[in-house]
């Protein structure tokens, strides 16, 4: 154990694009932190504030929407309105006093693999700065007591 | 319907400071449909605060209940069991200000605070868009306008032509607005009435609207 934090990344990828980019990452043997958990969406447009908050709220470090570059999103937009709720929840975690970097958008098309793993490593590195999650250390015990819903 | 905008955190958590049990109840009205106080709003808003006090170190439960309205007593009545049963210390209320006070009115032993801004009376012109379209005056007078309320859509409530500041169709007070005595004088004219709008109108009426009182509207058929 080197004791250096390693980040819990969440990374919600469209299966069109930034999961076919994973994919041909790992086939080309690139490799990229395995701190990054990928789930795969049908497109970013499915992405819903939520699951990012949740994300957030049940201690990842940090979370980043992988979709298809701006204009060839399978269902044209969707990527468009992952990009404004990303925004938004920039927002609602600045008000809520977590750093807005902790979440991002990227685009990455299908045949980037280089670009996938370039992606991870940038959100890793990114976050391994911020250092850990600030709820995650906090009142743990307590707050799952509190949790109700 | 009625347009409502969510507090900021900050406010919100100020009023929240000292409860740690809180009921945060949505609306499946007017509130859901514009975004603000909804199942979904609902649950982003206490996702917030939840992740606002872990980091504050005052962790807060927060449940979530979305009534079908906030603004009928009879749902009202559904807090009943979710208050005895649960304890909470505070009711956050995501519905246009009629729903808390209904909250505050009907349970004595429990603190209420609103959690959004009860903003207009309006309509949605976009995705994620809303403007005001009617001000409640209480004596609609907008058949004499083309259809089109003066009062509420003219930033100066002019009953008789446009103000100076018009300019290009654009409002000066709000240039992202439409100048309505614009889109009236089209209107009229097209519809070959431009004649009416010269017509002298008399003072409105104000004991209609809040300088009245406050409001009441009684059907004799329908009450029990």
């Amino acid at each position: 154990m080197t004791g250096r934090f390693e980040p819990r990344i969440v990374a919600f990828c469209c299966q069109y694009c930034s999961y076919s980019a994973a994919d041909l990452a790992g086939s080309m043997r690139l490799s990229y932190p395995p701190n990054v958990k990928v789930v795969l969406v049908p497109c970013t447009g499915r992405v819903d504030p939520l699951h990012i908050l949740r994300a957030i709220e049940d201690g990842a470090d940090g979370v980043y929407v992988a979709g298809c570059l701006e204009g060839d999103c399978h269902f044209l937009e969707g990527n468009f309105k992952a990009k404004k709720r990303v925004a938004y929840v920039q927002r609602i975690l600045s008000e809520c006093g977590v750093e807005a970097t902790r979440v991002r958008m990227f685009n990455i098309a299908a045949s980037d693999g280089p670009g996938f793993a370039e992606a991870a490593i940038i959100m890793t590195e990114t976050i391994r700065a911020l250092g850990p999650n600030p709820l995650a250390a906090k009142n743990e015990k307590m707050a799952e007591e509190l949790r109700v819903s | 319907m009625i347009i409502a905008e969510r507090k900021p955190i900050k406010e919100l958590l100020n009023m929240l400071s000292g409860h740690d049990r809180v009921l945060l109840v949505g609306c499946k009205g007017c509130v859901t449909v514009c975004n603000a106080g909804g199942a979904k709003e609902v649950a982003v808003l206490a996702a917030a605060l939840r992740i606002t006090r872990r980091r504050e170190g005052r962790p807060i439960g927060i449940d979530e209940m979305t009534l079908d309205r906030q603004c009928e007593p009879e749902f009202i009545s559904w807090l009943e069991e979710p208050l005895r049963e649960k304890g909470y210390t505070a009711i956050l209320s995501a519905a246009c200000s009629v729903g808390p006070q209904y909250i505050a009115e009907r349970f004595d032993n429990v603190s209420v605070m609103p959690a959004l801004n009860t903003t207009f009376i309006g309509g949605t012109l976009e995705h994620g868009v809303w403007a005001e379209f009617c001000r409640a005056c209480g004596n609609c007078g907008i058949h004499n306008f083309g259809g089109l309320c003066p009062i509420t859509r003219c930033s100066k409530g002019l009953l008789h032509g446009p103000c100076a500041g018009s300019s290009g169709g654009k409002c000066e007070v709000r240039p992202e607005a439409d100048c309505i005595w614009h889109l009236i004088y089209k209107r009229m004219k097209n519809l070959g009435q431009i004649e009416k709008l010269k017509e002298l109108k008399p003072a409105k009426n104000w004991s209609s609207y809040w300088s009245g009182g406050v409001r009441r509207v009684v059907r004799e058929d329908l009450t029990l």
